[in-house]
């Protein structure tokens, strides 16, 4: 028997309500948003479902209080998540830095559309990748999870969840508008069959207790408002107790701390799906509705008797390097469609080193690729 | 022969300007007021303008290519900044007539939002416009929601709405629950020369007030109920109707701010019950009679409270309008 909080069971539902169910099913109880076309729906979801689950729902004047809102609410004790699509992601841009600075677990959904400004507001485009990961000013450490179905909207936005708690900073689901509004069947699993990481509390003496330390592997436990901590929240450089430190020395620990607390856990966070890689000539790499249409591109050349393969991205940040370094050793090319002008072709060629061919199929937006013009560009290195 | 029949069909529109600025063809639903709206406020204006627009209805329906309607100056810009976008225009303009670039003579600066656009991601814009004090017309077609992404609420969305982000239902009796946000004076507690309400259903009052609103020293600010038959959930042929009660059971007061100086510019002698206006529009369908008595108690307030700003406000031998019935 399904219970609210959790629809255990076969749903036909669109990418984005499913990434609202994902939402409530990984404890999702706030959700922050403003209308925007093709992100809308998700919010639509939330209104109707976070009351039946005693969550809340506010619509706010614009996604910059959108992203702030979020942040608040998860200083208060609450998971929280935003979604939107490319202009009202580049709004939200000063408090994603705001977010990483402060190590604010929340999770901020982009279906992506053609850009740049108002670009196709109903059409598909793939190009906030490179926005997602450096869209704010500074440095910090990116997670993005990019899904290819509706059941993957659901999945991923759990596993964001799961990520921003454990890695403590906004981790971004960047699906696109064909994702979004594609219908099919969502399976919820079961609450058993289902990993959910609870919000860590901090066990150290109050007066022990540091907030921003970074001496371990991850980051410490958040004390959220009214927990009987000490906490000061800001956006300025701070020392592990949260006080503003303006110096070189402690702006190094600090950016340095939002940085490698990604790139030190690289492995633990990256996922790919990697498809005929291991004897293939040349590699298709692909992410969102472009890897379904690649995989069918790989699976007509398989059947033909050639040595294609699929490196289908999952998490677009931390990006597969090692994977695509191992790669670059054995194959003749790698063949990168995306519904951009070379966002995920520059990583890929920046890992893979000079000495292997590597080929952008791109589309400014509004359209997918066909099969049959992957099988075309991976046929010319076969 | 045909001019004469014309000039017969058009004498109860006195001075009714037949140039048109948004031409026919665009792709507005049937019965939005709000595209007409936006023609009465350019024919007000004429063709000296440039239009800053945001995103929205209005910039939708009018300009996909090769099908523009615009016959004036326009740009369509972001969601937030069609007055920001406007305040640059207006200063730009400026600077050119005093170095003798452009030709110096008057050219209307007009931005002009949805109440989304306006309410709420373009306040701060607007807010920065009338404080510059840019001599320029902001226009808002108020049609009480986000229509364009499928009927969301705003905070100009009225109390007791149901949209989709404010399903009314067993949470939320109401709706939409808190009420909407008073535009008009906020625009007045700016001090700006003119600010007025409007509705297409009363044409003659709408492009009166535009054309003082042109001529005003200053920011004017015009708000608009722009009835949307698609979002209102009504028929499309009782738009003008639905604007006429709004107006006559005081849901949307008809009045005008100059310099100051508050003036009503349609005082029915009695108001007609605000049920009249809700039963009908699939929007309000959920609503008991508990929730329309909120409604009702809340229209009596506002318009004591506007009486009494144009008493407090206005000239002693001030020129209210005659009564109406």
């Amino acid at each position: 028997m399904a219970e609210k909080d959790l629809l255990t069971g076969e749903h036909f539902i669109h990418g984005d309500a499913a990434c609202a169910e994902g939402g409530i099913a990984a404890g999702c109880r706030f959700f922050a948003g403003y209308p925007i076309t093709p992100a809308t729906e998700v919010a639509e979801r939330m209104a109707a479902r976070l009351p039946q689950v005693g969550g809340i729902f506010i619509q706010m004047e614009d996604e910059i209080a959108s992203m702030a809102a979020i942040l608040g609410a998860s200083w208060g004790g609450v998971k929280s998540m935003t979604s939107t699509s490319g202009p009202g992601f580049s709004l939200m841009m000063e408090n994603v830095g705001l977010g990483m600075m402060t190590e604010t677990p929340c999770v901020v959904v982009d279906i992506q559309r053609a850009g740049p400004s108002t670009g196709l507001p109903t059409l598909v485009g793939q190009a906030d990748v490179m926005q997602a990961r450096w869209g704010s000013h500074g440095d910090y450490g990116c997670i993005a999870l990019a899904p290819s179905s509706p059941q993957e909207c659901f999945d991923y936005t759990v596993l964001a969840f799961n990520y921003s708690e454990i890695y403590r900073q906004p981790v971004f689901v960047l699906a696109d508008e064909v994702v979004g509004h594609t219908t099919e069947k969502v399976v919820i699993p079961r609450r058993e069959d289902l990993r959910i990481v609870a919000r860590a509390e901090p066990q150290a003496p109050a007066h022990d207790y540091l907030p921003f330390d970074s001496a371990g592997p991850l980051p410490a436990p958040m004390a959220i408002a009214g927990a009987g901590y000490r906490v000061h929240v800001t956006g300025l450089t701070h020392d592990e107790r949260g006080y503003p430190v303006i110096t070189d020395v402690v702006q190094e620990r600090n950016v340095r701390h939002l940085v490698d607390k990604i790139r030190k856990n690289a492995d633990k966070i990256i996922r790919a799906e990697q498809i005929h890689l291991d004897d293939a000539e040349v590699v298709v790499v692909a992410y969102g509705c472009t890897a379904r249409v690649a995989r069918q591109a790989v699976e007509d050349l398989r059947r033909r008797g050639h040595r294609a393969g699929l490196l289908r991205l999952i998490t677009l940040w931390p990006f597969p390097s090692q994977i695509v370094r191992r790669l670059a050793t054995t194959v003749k090319a790698f063949i990168v469609p995306e519904i951009n002008y070379g966002q995920m072709a520059y990583e890929v060629e920046r890992t893979a080193g000079g000495g292997v061919e590597i080929v952008l199929m791109p589309l400014m937006g509004g359209s997918i690729h066909t099969p049959e013009e992957i099988e075309e560009a991976v046929g010319e290195y076969l | 022969m045909p001019e004469e029949s014309k000039k017969k069909i058009l004498k109860p529109l006195k001075n009714f300007p037949l140039e048109e600025h948004i031409a026919s063809g665009h792709r507005a639903c049937q019965g939005c007021a709000e595209v007409l709206a936006v023609r009465h406020v350019l024919k007000a204006i004429g063709p000296e303008m440039v239009l800053a627009m945001a995103t929205g209805c209005m910039e939708i329906i009018s300009s996909p290519y090769p099908l523009t309607s615009w016959n004036v100056p326009w740009i369509h810009v972001a969601f937030e900044n069609a007055a920001a976008v406007g305040s640059g225009v207006e200063a730009g303009l400026k600077a050119l007539r005093r170095k003798g670039r452009v030709p110096d003579k008057e050219v209307t600066v007009v931005a002009m939002g949805g109440d989304g656009g306006t309410s709420d991601i373009g306040f701060q814009a607007l807010s920065g416009m009338f404080e510059r004090g840019h001599k320029m017309i902001y226009v808002c077609v108020d049609n009480e929601a986000y229509m364009n992404t499928g009927i969301q609420r705003s905070s100009s969305t009225p109390f007791g709405a149901s949209t989709t982000t404010s399903p009314a239902g067993k949470m939320s009796p109401s709706g939409q629950n808190t009420s909407k946000k008073d535009m008009p004076g906020i625009a007045a507690a700016h001090n700006i020369p003119y600010v007025a309400t409007a509705c297409p259903s009363y044409y003659s009052d709408l492009m009166k007030k535009v054309a003082k609103a042109k001529e005003a020293d200053g920011p004017a600010y015009l708000h608009i109920l722009s009835v949307c038959p698609t979002g209102w959930r009504i028929p499309p042929e009782k738009a003008i109707e639905y604007g006429q009660l709004a107006v006559d059971t005081g849901i949307f007061p008809l009045y005008e701010v100059d310099h100051g100086v508050w003036k009503m510019s349609r005082k029915p002698k009695q108001l007609k019950p605000v049920a009249d206006y809700l039963k009908g529009q699939g929007r309000y369908r959920h609503l008991d009679e508990t929730l329309i008595a909120v409604i009702q108690k809340g229209v009596d307030e506002k318009w004591e409270r506007l009486l009494k700003m144009t008493e407090m406000t206005g000239p002693a031998t001030s020129e209210q309008p005659a009564q109406e019935e």
